[in-house]
């Protein structure tokens, strides 16, 4: 090979486009081509087309059952609401918002810092992992009604709840990541007589990273499912109520549409939360991570 | 070089750098990694640690290095003043041992940086010690970016630029290909006589240890022990002409001879 030889070929990857560029195709090459840029214009298109599909079979379900709109609503009518009701559900959602992010940013905060901690020193962590495992593992919705009557704050109760289910994926990764620095690279950081503090900044926080981000991008989603657990068990009406509130209060009323409205855009917030954390994941992690290396085959 | 005069201190001109005294280390398993080890390393020498598998020679690089304790004797420092905590000394692995999430400069950044020497004032001395491996151009780099060889290059500049006066290497090259190895080889020969450091050289392969080294030290295992130290009296610089040579296959001869008969007497084949 010649970058054995040379020591100083690049071994960057030629892409496509420069191969295409340098020397004319065969048969076989062009073959190829043709099969990646089909493949790479089909993820975006055939999930979009299944997606438009099953909305407009929604439609037809309605039509050809003569499915009355308190039973199931249809597509357009769901749209309809959401924009008649915007006003209501904007701030429903601003409310739910609040305590998602609320809860996904104490849940980072307080996952990192216990991971630090308990892998600063073995007895923290033989003494209070089994208290993260306990709060992990009691349904949250069983705990949340204990959690409304302690706590005098409608906005710290749905918090509260949100956090217990949304630290622990943070935490279990974060102190497995933290474990999991190289051998090597430990005795290297001990031979130059590093500090536990420049051993952590400078080793175990980086070589943790790709398993914090994936804890991340589980939790953003439960912090979600959180929230609205939460919302559904305090059930409030007024100024504080978040979009589980409205289903409850829809429901009541038995404002299909509406419910239907909510339902929709929790979705939505659901997969922007995803969508984010799989960017920010993507971004901190492409230059060295091999999960978000691309490679040729 | 006789091996009259290497077992006789106060005739040598160089002084010890680094002397073990009877060394002996067994692992909480049982297994003995080292039964009286006792070796003086002299200043600017080239020694290759030698022998098959299971000798010791590692564990007594990392006896060296502080990492781990001997079980018994003791490991002195005759050049350094008492109750000095930090030797200077820097150890290359056999893998390259990079951090992937680094850049080369903040690879080779590392050792100044954990020392409290900001980028601005450690920019030369990294800059330096990426130009004496030629991967100056690379700074930038991550290290997934380059090849076998070229890791193996940043780790080796990680370790010279505190300018150590004992450069440890625990088979550094033995995952690369031979033209790679050879042309390594060749570079920290060339190193070495520039800057007059010396270097505990740990391999088992006869040939690279010949081709390096000023003295040999035969190793043999079960338990592991030094069952000859042999000089190697071709003269520097050496080059691929004295990879041919006839001096060279002479030398070769010896110490293959030496290793096989450590094996034997191990009974470790």
């Amino acid at each position: 090979m010649t970058v054995a030889l040379s020591d100083k070929a690049n071994p960057a990857k030629t892409s496509y486009a420069a191969s295409l560029d340098a020397a004319p195709l065969d048969e076989e090459e062009l073959k190829r081509v043709r099969a990646a840029r089909i493949e790479s214009i089909g993820r975006w298109v055939v999930p979009l087309a299944i997606l438009v599909l099953s909305v407009w079979l929604w439609d037809r379900i309605c039509i050809w059952n003569e499915i009355p709109h308190y039973i199931l609503p249809r597509p357009g009518l769901v749209f309809e609401t959401l924009l008649i009701d915007w006003p209501i559900l904007w701030v429903a959602l601003l409310n739910t918002l609040k305590i998602t992010f609320g809860a996904l940013f104490i849940a980072t905060a307080g996952g990192l810092g216990l991971a630090v901690l308990f892998t600063q020193s073995k007895w923290i962590e033989i003494s209070f992992f089994p208290f993260a495992v306990i709060l992990q593992v009691t349904p949250i919705i069983a705990i949340a009604p204990l959690i409304l009557i302690y706590v005098d704050s409608l906005t710290a109760s749905l918090l509260i709840c949100a956090w217990i289910v949304a630290f622990f994926p943070i935490l279990s990764n974060t102190v497995l990541g933290l474990n999991s620095a190289d051998h090597n690279l430990r005795n290297l950081f001990q031979l130059y007589g590093a500090s536990r503090w420049q051993t952590l900044r400078y080793l175990r926080l980086p070589a943790a990273m790709p398993y914090f981000l994936g804890g991340l991008k589980i939790a953003g989603g439960l912090s979600l499912i959180g929230a609205i657990v939460a919302e559904f068990v305090a059930g409030s009406a007024g100024s504080g109520s978040g979009l589980a509130n409205q289903i409850l209060e829809a429901s009541y009323r038995l404002n299909m549409p509406r419910m239907f409205a909510a339902l929709l855009m929790i979705s939505v917030t659901g997969i922007l939360i995803f969508l984010t954390m799989n960017l920010l994941s993507h971004l901190l992690l492409r230059k060295w991570h091999e999960s978000a290396l691309k490679r040729e085959v | 070089m006789t091996a009259m005069a290497q077992t006789n201190m106060q005739t040598d001109p160089n002084p010890a750098i680094v002397s073990l005294k009877g060394i002996s280390k067994t692992f909480s398993n049982g297994t003995v990694a080292l039964n009286n080890m006792s070796l003086d390393i002299r200043q600017g020498e080239f020694v290759s640690l030698l022998g098959p598998s299971g000798c010791g020679k590692s564990t007594a690089l990392r006896i060296i290095t502080g990492l781990t304790g001997p079980t018994s004797g003791r490991v002195d420092w005759p050049q350094e003043t008492a109750g000095a905590t930090e030797h200077e000394l820097s150890f290359v692995f056999q893998e390259p041992t990079l951090m992937p999430w680094a850049t080369v400069f903040a690879n080779v950044w590392l050792p100044l940086r954990l020392k409290g020497i900001s980028q601005r004032q450690a920019h030369d001395s990294v800059m330096e010690a990426l130009e004496m491996v030629g991967l100056a151009e690379f700074a930038k780099s991550y290290p997934r970016e380059l090849s076998g060889g070229m890791k193996m290059r940043v780790s080796i500049a990680r370790a010279l630029v505190t300018k150590p006066k004992l450069l440890l290497m625990d088979e550094p090259f033995a995952a690369l290909d031979e033209i790679t190895r050879f042309k390594l080889n060749n570079d920290l020969l060339h190193l070495w006589e520039t800057f007059g450091w010396t270097v505990v050289f740990v391999t088992h392969s006869v040939f690279e240890s010949v081709y390096l080294s000023d003295r040999i030290v035969v190793m043999a295992a079960r338990p592991g022990r030094v069952v000859n130290d042999m000089a190697i009296d071709a003269p520097y610089p050496r080059d691929e002409s004295f990879r041919t040579s006839a001096v060279y296959s002479g030398f070769c001869r010896d110490v293959s001879q030496a290793l096989h008969a450590a094996m034997d007497a191990g009974d470790d084949m």
